[in-house]
Formats: structure tokens, C-alpha cells, sequence
């Protein structure tokens, strides 16, 4: 065992990671750790845009985007933050286009902005030209201009380590973070980094869906150590299916597509949105077209021999603007499904995309322990966290936005606490309970195999808490994660070396999926009305009275060791806007 | 699309849904310095969808037959740059290449890329790789006083660079180059595509500064324009024209 110290560990060197090591490394002595090198995070696959009312191109205005933000979330936003979200929007853009980033233009030579959905003009007028883009792999050029930046800035990166486990002590009664224990891939060592300031930037958790548009490493890694570590867990029963995923694979087709004039139809060609969101039709918010679209499939109007799928057709548009506007998702389809999208329509199924909920945190990036009280010394920003800035619903380039503008502010207030501070004392045996983990995981000869049972979990989470969802379904699913997470118990390993041992971490990923499926389920079943991507059949309306906060989900432990969740709840930050009907 | 002709569509859909498995043997370069200093070639069988990736079927080896096989892997499709590997002889990505494409009657063979140490399995030491792209200054370098809004650059002058903002960095064009085989000292194209991507940014002013390092023994000279690179490269960048492009630059100090 080795042990590092550091005034600020960042987890995690996607967007939000790599946005906040550029602030912090400038003022404290900080280490990304990251279980991939730092251009493969998942940022890259982000292609529609990020959000900025720049008024660049069109009418626009901080106030508008603040609305949106907080129609799109259904109410569920915390309106303090979205409003930072909104306003610090527009430097969040410029910073990185001094940093390099090859936007779009206009014809002026500013930067270019494009329509994305639920983004409006005055409140839900019209469709409005928001999102800054660089054609469609805007995520790749925001993840590749932050790593160039970090090369500048002579950040330290730490490749290849797998984050296991959250160290927080106790000082004078108060709970702090002392820093974090992390698996080194390539020889097996376990590394102990003592810091004054944590900050997780590790990414979402979607792999617990089988549809879905994240990567194989999107596992909740984060959200796992600090919930075992007794934090809560803010609103993880809001997940955000993706309207328009290549049919089967689950891999992301830009809503940009539909931003430059692309059309959902069923199988009789009908432009179905029309029918479901009168003014923004296929721009309405992902919630609503994603439900649109399985309601098109079970009333019979889907395509395929299956009706299992409907058409994003963009075969009226002109070839040169797909070429300019649409190059990564048309070579998608031409590479995974051999078809050809300026003549031919392409397949398409909604996506778990997104996790709204997270690691609780303040707008200042710190994560809270209860609905109130900070941990001193710990933060947590971009998919990870829950500031909440997307509630309910996110709306489509407010996630790259959400990274840029938490990212920073995390890694100032983390480097501010750094210098203000000095070390907590590592707890006696820092590493034992990850030295358990592996060993145990190691060692096990049990009968159950990973690939299994997260096929098993995939399955379950697809069919019963993805769009639509029962009371039934929901029950449903608690038992079987609860069976799933028996029979991990007697999970075990072919590799027992040291040496890049992929196949035992992803026996440890698939501990942090079933964990949080338990929590996004056991969330679900409780929240007895439909908001946002949260759509119960049997609770079909918005309950402002009983629902208007946010889940704040506890894992507790009982005496003979057995682990359950416990709900409370929390409210939400309301400053300008009043709950209304949300229409499209 | 008034009237549905829906033909390719339609068939790939139909294709989809009778999904044919077949039989496929994956010949794969085993390695593990913990078991033994020597590489082998150990074959497997798996039913699967000639449709599906090649990361598909190791995925199905990884899972059903044998956890020991080991590779990087994330996104699954095309865009983190994680599984660059030699298939078939070609460096690919695993994510990208389907079955299908690859003549599947015969053995899929399966290896690390080369040029870099193998350290398990496909996996391989990649700080070379990652050192000569820290080393062409991959930053946007700007003198004097930053502007309050953005930089203006003409959508002309943002084209000129276009092709080369798309790497991923995934070292299937580095690892197909003999020069870079033969000698671990020479950049690679990769890291060249990286610098092409700022000499050729109107916005940028340390052009003359990447010349002068890819004019070093180790620099663009080398490239003896084999067209290895842009053969391998999944983002389909030009890469032998962008090196060509430096090359020139360096000649005329035009850019
Ligand atoms: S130029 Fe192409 S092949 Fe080379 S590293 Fe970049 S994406 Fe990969
Ligand atoms: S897994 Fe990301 S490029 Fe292949």
C-alpha cells in the first residue's frame, strides 16, 4: 500500500474533472485520478451542443434559459442554481472558446448557435437558436480542448485508477473528508490519497439499463463510495431516456438532428410529435418525446417487423448540411446499421442517458450529508452530483454546460478549502476495507458470474423501470435486484492476478450497479406521481402537494450487518417561478 | 419521404430481426508477463450476429469463456479512442469493425497494436504515445490581452483545420507506421495531426514553435508517406495530407 497526500484529489477526468483540475492545479497541489486516460471519458460522446445565451444569432437572455431550465426539470430544479447554471452559461462558453475550442461560426465569425429541445424564446414561444456547437461531436472537442488545457497547466494525472472507497473521519463532531483509497490497474497496488479537498467528477451510472447510450464504464463508481459511506443519494429515481438511440445498440443520435430540421415519423410516415407538442414538436423536452414515442410503438404504429421502433428521418435535408452539420451520427448509421441517411430513414429507439440525480451537493460544489449540512473538504459536480440543475428532466446542452459551470466552481471552492485548511488524520487501516473487497473478490470460489448477473439487472431495469413504470413494474424490480445482490455474494473471478485485472473490476462495477439500482428503485416506488423522466402509469399527474421535493435516499445498516435504503426527502429551491402545467 | 420507399430500411430491418448467428473463431495474441515471458496464439469459437462488433465477440469471449482476456474498451463506438488493435493485420478499432466486414469464414485474428509494449493481453504501454502528443504544444498559444467576447474566426479559416480536430487519440495511425516500428523516437503521426490542428487555427501564434520541433531528427522528416496512417485512422482524418501539409509549412513558413 502507498500513501499520497494532496491538498485536492479529483476522481474522475471527463469534463467536469478535467474543468475543475484547470482551476484547482493553478492554486493547490492537486491529483486526477481516473479510471480511463483522460480523452476516453464519456464527455466525448456528448454531440448536440452546450447551452449559452449568447444572443449570438437571435433574441436570447440568461432569464429565458433559467425558465427553461426549470420547465424542462419539471419544477424539481433547485431555481438558485439554475439560475447560476443560466448566467455563468455565457462565460462558460467564451472561456472555453479562449481555451481553444473550435466552435462553429457564424457568418460574422462568432460563435455559431443551433435550436435544441425545450430551449425557447420568452418562455415557451418558440424554438430558439441556443446551443453552441462544434458540428456534432461537441462533447469531443470540449473533453479534447480541457485535456489540451490540462497539458498546458502541467496537470497530474494518475491513469488507470479505479477510486474503491471514500475515507471520512470525524473531528470535533463534525464529519470530513480525508481522502480517498484507489486500485492502480496495471500491478494491483492499493493507493492511499490523504486530501484536504476531494472532488468527484466520476460520471453517471447507466450501465445498470441494457438500451443505453453510455459507455461500459459508466458504473456509478462515485455515487457508490460516498452511499456506502453513509451519504445520501439525491433523486436517483430521475433518469433520462434519450429519445433517439440507434434501434437496439442504445448509441446516441444527436437531438441536433432534430435541432436542423429532422422529423420523427411512425410507420405510416406521420410526424407524430405534432400530435403530443403543438409548438415545439419534435423539439419538445426528451421526457415527453421519449414517451411519445413508446406511446406511438404500443398503439401499433411502430416500425419493423417488430413495430418496435420508429424513424428519424432526415432524408429532406440537403446532403451538404448533414455533411457540415451531422458528420459522427450519419457515418453511426451507415457504419452500425448500413443504411444510408441522406436516401433512407433511420431507426430509433429512446436511450437511458442520463442521471439527474446524484451526490447532493450546494451551488459551491460541496456535498451535503443531510438536506442541509455540508461535509467539509468534499465536492462533487457534473453527472455525478446533483446541484439539482436539471430536476426532474435535463434539457438537451445543459449537461456539457452543467460540467463547465460546476466543474470550475468545484475546483476553485475546493483549492479556496485546501489553502484554509489543513489535513484530517486518515482513520487507522485507511485501505482495509478495499484490501477486503479485492481480496474477498479474489479469493471467492462462488458459482455466480458477473456477465450473468448484470445481464440479469440489465434486463430487469429495461423492462420495469425505464419510460413507463407501475407500482407493479418498480416491485418488480426491487426483488430482483434484492435477489441479485444475494447472489453476488458468491460472484467470483477467473483472473486472480494483479497485472490489469479487468476482469475483477468489473466484478466490483457490477457491486456499485446493483447498489444503486436498489436506490434508484426503491426511490421510484416511492414517489407516487409522474414528473419528468420519472413517469408512473398509475400515478399519471404532477403532484406539487406530496411530491415537490427532492428523494434524498440513505443506506442504513442493521445490526447483523444486513443493508436497506431509507427515504427522506428534501425541499426545492423555489425563487421566480410557481409550478405550472408544462406543455410542449 | 411522403410515400414510404423504405428500401434499405427496410431491409437492414428485416435482416435485424432474423439475426442469423454464426459460428466465428477469434485467433488472439495471448500475453501475460505473470504467467510467462512468451506470447501465444490461443483461438476461440463464438456464436454470434455477423453484425455485431468485433468488441462484441470479445466481450463474449471475456464473459462466457475465459475473464482472463484482457483489453481497453469504453464508448463502444468509435468515439474514446480505448480499443485500437490489430485485426485481421489491420489496425482498427474493435468498437468499429463489424464481423461482417472482416470475412468471418476465416480465423479473426486478433493482436496488439505494434510499436508499443504489450503489457497484458491488447493492452499496451501508451505513454509514448501520449508523451510526443504533450510534446508538439497540443494548446491554443495566444499573445496580448484576451478580448472580453469571443475571438472571431471566419467559418473559412475554422475549416482549414476541420479534419484534424476529430482524433481521438486512439494510435491506430502511429501504431501502423514502420518508421515509428523501427524507431520509438520518431513523433508519429498522431501527435503531428496534433500539431497540424494548431499551426493551421487562425487564432493561434505559436506556429513557428511546433515548426521548429517537427523539424527536429525525430520530427515530420521521418514520414516517408506510406499512407499506413490514413489507411488506419477510424475518425477517416487525411492524416498523410495533414503531415504533408506541415511538411510544406515548414518549407515555405506559410501557414
Ligand atoms: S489521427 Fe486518426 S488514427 Fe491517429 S490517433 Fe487520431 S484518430 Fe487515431
Ligand atoms: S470503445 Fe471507444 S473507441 Fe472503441
Amino acid at each position: 500500500m502507498k500513501i499520497h497526500k494532496y491538498d485536492t484529489v479529483i476522481v474522475g477526468a471527463g469534463g467536469a474533472g478535467m474543468r475543475a483540475a484547470i482551476e484547482s492545479t493553478k492554486r493547490s497541489r492537486t491529483a486526477v485520478l481516473t479510471k480511463l486516460y483522460p480523452t476516453r471519458s464519456h464527455t466525448g460522446a456528448a454531440q448536440g451542443g452546450m447551452a449559452a445565451a449568447l444572443a449570438n444569432v437571435e433574441e436570447d437572455n440568461w432569464e429565458w434559459h433559467t425558465f427553461d431550465t426549470v420547465k424542462g426539470g419539471d419544477y424539481l430544479v433547485d431555481q438558485d442554481a439554475a439560475e447560476i447554471l443560466a448566467k455563468e452559461a455565457i462565460d462558460a462558453v467564451l472561456d472555453l472558446e479562449k481555451m481553444g475550442l473550435p466552435f462553429n461560426r457564424t457568418p460574422d465569425g462568432t460563435i455559431d448557435q443551433r435550436r435544441f429541445g425545450g430551449h425557447s424564446r420568452n418562455h415557451g414561444e418558440a424554438p430558439v437558436r441556443r446551443s453552441c456547437y462544434a458540428a456534432d461531436r461537441t462533447g469531443h472537442m470540449i473533453l479534447q480542448t480541457l485535456y489540451q488545457n490540462c497539458v498546458k497547466e502541467g496537470v497530474e494525472f494518475f491513469n488507470e485508477f479505479y477510486v474503491l472507497d471514500q475515507l471520512l473521519v470525524e473531528e470535533d463532531g463534525v464529519t470530513k473528508s480525508a481522502g480517498v483509497v484507489a486500485y492502480e490497474l496495471a500491478t494491483g497496488e492499493i493507493h492511499v490519497f490523504q486530501a484536504k479537498s476531494v472532488i468527484y467528477a466520476s460520471g453517471g451510472t447507466g450501465k445498470f439499463f441494457k438500451v443505453t447510450s453510455n459507455a461500459h464504464t459508466l458504473t456509478g463508481d462515485g455515487q457508490a463510495a460516498c452511499y456506502r459511506r453513509g451519504l445520501p443519494l439525491e433523486d436517483m429515481e430521475f433518469f433520462q431516456f434519450h429519445p433517439t438511440g440507434i434501434w437496439r445498440m442504445g448509441i446516441l443520435l444527436t437531438e441536433g438532428a432534430r435541432g436542423e430540421g429532422g422529423i420523427l415519423r411512425n410507420k405510416d410516415g406521420e410526424r407524430f410529435m405534432e400530435k403530443y407538442a403543438p409548438v415545439m414538436k419534435d423539439l419538445a423536452s426528451r421526457d415527453v418525446v421519449s414517451r411519445s414515442i413508446y406511446t406511438e410503438i404500443r398503439e401499433g404504429r411502430g416500425c419493423g417487423p417488430a413495430g418496435d421502433h420508429v424513424y428519424l428521418d432526415l432524408t429532406h435535408l440537403p446532403p451538404e448540411q448533414l455533411d457540415a452539420k451531422l458528420p459522427d451520427i450519419t457515418e453511426f448509421a451507415r457504419t452500425y446499421l448500413g443504411i444510408e441517411p441522406y436516401t433512407d430513414p433511420i431507426p430509433i429507439q429512446p436511450t437511458a442517458h442520463y442521471a439527474m440525480g446524484g451526490i447532493p451537493t450546494n451551488v459551491e460544489g460541496e456535498v451535503l450529508r443531510d438536506n442541509t449540512t455540508v461535509v467539509p473538504g468534499l465536492y462533487a459536480a457534473g453527472e455525478v452530483a446533483c446541484v439539482s440543475v436539471h430536476g426532474a428532466n435535463r434539457l438537451g446542452t445543459n449537461s456539457l454546460l452543467d460540467i463547465n459551470v460546476f466543474g470550475k466552481r468545484s475546483g476553485i471552492a475546493a483549492a479556496a478549502y485546501a489553502h484554509a485548511h489543513d489535513f484530517v488524520e486518515l482513520p487507522e487501516n485507511p485501505a482495509q476495507q478495499v484490501i477486503d473487497l479485492v481480496e474477498q473478490l479474489r479469493n471467492s470460489t462462488g458459482r455466480e458470474r458477473v456477465a450473468d448477473l448484470r445481464l440479469e439487472l440489465q434486463e430487469t431495469m429495461d423492462a420495469c423501470v425505464m419510460v413507463f413504470r407501475t407500482e407493479q413494474t418498480i416491485k418488480t424490480a426491487v426483488d430482483k435486484i434484492a435477489e441479485l445482490r444475494e447472489r453476488y455474494r458468491n460472484v467470483s473471478v477467473q483472473d486472480k492476478g494483479k497485472r490489469f485485472n479487468t476482469d475483477l473490476l468489473e466484478a466490483i462495477e457490477l457491486g456499485n450497479l446493483l447498489d444503486l439500482a436498489e436506490v434508484m428503485a426503491v426511490s421510484a416506488l416511492a414517489r407516487k406521481e409522474s414528473r419528468g423522466g420519472h413517469y408512473r402509469e398509475d400515478y399519471p399527474n404532477r403532484d406539487d402537494v406530496n411530491f415537490m421535493r427532492h428523494t434524498m435516499a440513505y443506506r442504513e445498516v442493521d445490526a447483523d450487518g444486513r443493508d436497506s435504503v431509507r427515504l427522506d426527502y428534501k425541499p426545492v429551491v423555489v425563487t421566480r417561478y410557481q409550478p405550472m402545467e408544462r406543455k410542449y | 419521404m411522403a410515400t414510404p420507399t423504405l428500401s434499405k430500411t427496410d431491409q437492414m430491418e428485416a435482416a435485424a430481426a432474423a439475426s442469423p448467428f454464426i459460428t466465428v473463431t477469434f485467433r488472439i495474441r495471448r500475453f501475460n508477463p505473470e504467467i510467462s515471458e512468451e506470447s501465444t496464439w490461443q483461438d476461440f469459437q463464438v456464436e454470434i450476429d455477423p453484425k455485431e462488433r468485433v468488441l462484441d465477440g470479445l466481450h463474449k469471449i471475456k464473459w462466457d469463456l475465459d475473464g482472463t482476456l484482457t483489453f481497453r474498451r469504453s464508448c463502444a463506438h468509435g468515439i474514446c479512442g480505448s480499443d485500437a488493435m490489430r485485426i485481421n493485420g489491420k489496425n482498427r478499432l474493435a468498437c468499429k469493425t463489424l464481423i461482417k466486414d472482416i470475412n468471418p469464414e476465416k480465423p479473426i485474428t486478433v493482436e496488439a497494436i505494434k510499436g508499443l509494449t504489450v503489457m497484458k493481453d491488447l493492452i499496451v504501454d501508451m505513454e509514448p504515445f501520449f508523451q510526443a502528443y504533450r510534446d508538439v504544444m497540443p494548446f491554443l498559444v495566444t499573445k496580448g490581452n484576451e478580448p472580453t467576447r469571443e475571438r472571431l474566426q471566419s467559418a473559412e479559416d475554422r475549416e482549414r483545420f476541420d479534419d484534424t480536430t476529430k482524433c481521438i487519440l486512439c494510435a491506430a495511425c502511429t501504431s501502423s507506421c514502420p518508421v515509428f516500428w523501427n524507431d520509438g523516437q520518431y513523433f508519429g503521426p498522431a501527435a503531428i495531426v496534433n500539431a497540424h490542428r494548431f499551426i493551421f487555427d487562425s487564432r493561434d501564434e505559436a506556429g513557428e514553435q511546433r515548426l521548429e520541433i517537427l523539424n527536429d531528427k525525430d520530427g515530420v522528416w521521418r514520414c516517408r508517406t506510406t499512407f499506413n496512417c490514413t489507411d488506419a485512422c477510424p475518425r477517416g482524418i487525411e492524416v498523410t495530407k495533414a503531415i504533408q501539409e506541415v511538411k510544406r509549412a515548414l518549407i515555405t513558413r506559410r501557414f
